[in-house]
């Protein structure tokens, strides 16, 4: 479990430029840097049942980012709140 | 100033979040009327659900997968239709001379 307060980056990889798959990782975080704001739950992976297969239960996260990471023209004090799942994050030191 | 490298990687149709595009377009928020045809397509995928034929995970997985003219022609509830088309064909629930037939006997 990854505790609140955690910063996290979110892993930059690109599954859709790689055949069929149904991912809940947004394009524009691919390799965003965040911080944890809580654990919301463990929920089945939305990436299997969307394709009938068996889904282990996945701790599922509520990550902040800063909007000015984001977007040049983002605003610094805008907080994004986005919902990702345990293996999209990587922990950092 | 952004600290993420240009992003030339190709994104799904519905993948739209932060695309600068949009940034100039109000969004409208006003509650808009149900048709007949989107009650009817809610009650398919929820029946779909409930005997777990097909699940929500499947029916957003395949309108990810609809063409981008497809998706954007397409009404909200008629990409649905063609998801549950497309899920149920995958899953042999029908095959496509079945569905042929049908439409062949409803028009």
């Amino acid at each position: 479990m990854i505790a609140p307060g955690t910063p996290v980056r979110v892993r930059e990889d690109w599954p859709e430029t790689r055949g069929r798959c149904h991912i809940r990782t947004p394009h524009f975080l691919r390799g965003a840097t965040g911080r944890v704001d809580r654990h919301l739950g463990d929920f089945p992976n939305p990436e299997d049942l969307a394709f009938g297969r068996p889904a282990v239960r996945l701790p599922l996260y509520h990550v902040a980012f800063d909007a000015s990471t984001l977007w040049a023209d983002g605003k610094p004090e805008a907080e994004l709140l986005v919902e990702l799942y345990e293996p999209w994050l990587e922990v950092l030191p | 100033m952004s600290d993420l490298p240009e992003r030339d990687v190709p994104r799904a149709m519905h993948d739209l979040g932060g695309v600068p595009r949009y940034m100039c377009e109000a969004i409208d928020t006003e509650p808009h009327e149900l048709t007949d045809f989107d009650r009817e397509v809610d009650a398919i995928r929820q029946i779909l659900g409930a005997k777990k034929v097909m699940s929500v995970d499947e029916l957003r997985r395949g309108i990810e997968a609809l063409p981008e003219a497809e998706y954007l022609r397409l009404s909200y509830y008629q990409r649905w239709t063609r998801s549950i088309t497309a899920i149920l064909l995958e899953k042999g629930v029908f095959s496509e001379a079945e569905l042929r037939a049908a439409l062949e006997t409803s028009a």
